[in-house]
């Protein structure tokens, strides 16, 4: 950000000179437009959530006037993971599998209560509470399901957040740091749960109070 | 419609001399009574029951599985002792305490398409619930059972002899416990709730916090 010439004047002397027609920008403003505005997510559903996503993608919503309209069938091409459902044990080390794949950049949205946190089925023998016990989770949509506009503010919280992304020291995302790990372990199935059940360098449980009742 | 059903039974004992075969009234509002196969012929008088002129139950559209635990049943008896001052007679209660065993069960809902009559309830059930716990299956008599007693097999432990493929359908093959069986323990990843009640707060409540490699439940067997 130094050495930019955009620090040289002030943000009113660029609106001004935005308006005679010349655009005056960093690189990393620009690398940073161009990513937050292609956001091409994974078609992938999971539950009942799944359908708003698609419902989303559809004429009425159109998830392309925000430039992510590209579902891409292959983990390979997509920037996006919208877990859009309830994550069973037996499909995490799947999801797990399919954002280790994703190429970075890459961002998480956890939709709905199910993603977020087991949702209704948070009690269930077989439900995973939280994707976030594995994976790390740009953005949470609570709803259940969220409406598609619920999505789409999501996204847009997704593109603010690429916006401010810093491209180089120590606030710059995971795919420009060499010290920060892209690949994440796979769950493998254990005999009473996953194992491990979840990734603590990704979660912690939170402090149980022990003892009397919590306030 | 279906003969009522203690004439089933009596036709049953007739065709099956000496079969195990139990009316179970259900005495709730819905009188859905059903029929207790005993397991040694279980399977023959599933074949009677599909190829039967005036049953033709060619559909077994559901299938349950129940556990029933291990129930304790005190019994009251009263004694009476005279009293040798000649007053009435003193009363005393003795409770006993008896452990009726449980089992596993499975219920098979049965219609006819061609006939357009049912359901027919029929249950098959275990020994016990640790050790003893093979069924007939029905799946060569009604090919829809298959997905259906896989499952019972996965979440109650019921073996069922005969089936083509009895695999875990919804757990993973290395599983070992059987969820929904009462004493079934779920692994301790339930993080803190805003609002824990029930056996969550007492969870929370207690002082040390459990392992987290959880203790395989009492009962239950791969
Ligand atoms: S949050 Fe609700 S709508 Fe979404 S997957 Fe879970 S149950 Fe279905």
């Amino acid at each position: 950000m130094d050495m930019t010439p955009a620090q040289a004047i002030t943000d009113e002397e660029r609106e001004e000179l935005r308006r005679h027609g010349i655009l005056l920008t960093s690189i990393e403003e620009l690398y940073n437009w161009g990513r937050s505005h292609s956001v091409w997510p994974l078609q992938f559903g999971l539950a009942c959530c799944a359908i708003e996503m698609i419902a989303a993608s559809m004429a009425r919503f159109d998830i392309a006037r925000f430039g992510s309209e590209v579902f891409r069938p292959s983990p390979r091409q997509a920037d996006l993971l919208i877990v859009s459902g309830t994550v069973t044990k037996k499909m995490a080390p799947q999801v797990v599998r399919l954002w280790n794949q994703m190429a970075e950049p890459k961002y998480c949205i956890a939709m709905g209560a199910c993603a977020i946190s087991g949702g209704p089925f948070k009690r269930g023998y077989n439900v995973l509470k939280g994707i976030d016990r594995f994976i790390p989770v740009d953005i949470y949509i609570p709803g259940c399901p969220p409406r598609p506009e619920a999505l789409l503010h999501g996204l847009v919280e997704l593109q603010k957040k690429i916006s401010g992304q810093a491209i180089s020291g120590p606030d710059a995302p995971r795919h420009l740091r060499k010290d920060l790990a892209c690949e994440f372990p796979v769950p493998e199935f254990g005999e009473h749960d996953l194992d491990p059940p979840h990734n603590p360098t990704v979660w912690q449980p939170p402090e149980v109070p022990k003892g009397d009742s919590p306030a | 419609m279906i003969e009522p059903l203690d004439q089933l039974t009596a036709r049953l004992a007739a065709r099956f001399p000496g079969a195990d075969v139990t009316l179970l009234q259900n005495p709730g509002a819905s009188a859905q009574h059903s029929l207790v196969l005993g397991n040694g012929i279980a399977r023959a008088i599933a074949e009677f029951l599909r190829d039967d002129g005036a049953l033709k139950l060619d559909y077994c559209s559901n299938v349950s599985g129940v556990d029933w635990p291990d129930k304790v049943i005190v019994e009251t008896t009263k004694a009476s002792t005279p009293d040798p001052a000649g007053g009435p007679d003193k009363v005393t209660e003795v409770k006993t305490e008896r452990v009726q065993p449980g089992y596993l069960e499975a219920v098979y809902h049965l219609f006819s398409v061609e006939l357009r009559h049912g359901p027919l309830v029929i249950r098959t059930r275990t020994r016990n619930r640790s050790d003893q716990v093979t069924l007939p299956s029905f799946t060569p008599v009604w090919r829809s059972a298959e997905f259906q007693e896989r499952e019972v097999f996965d979440l109650f432990g019921v073996v069922f002899a005969g089936h083509p493929d009895l695999r875990r359908i919804l757990m993973w093959d290395g599983f070992k416990d059987h969820p929904m069986r009462k004493d079934y323990v779920e692994p301790e990843d339930n993080e803190w709730e805003p609002t824990p009640h029930g056996d969550l707060l007492a969870k929370v409540k207690k002082p040390d916090p459990a392992p987290s490699s959880p203790s395989p439940p009492e009962g239950a067997k791969p």
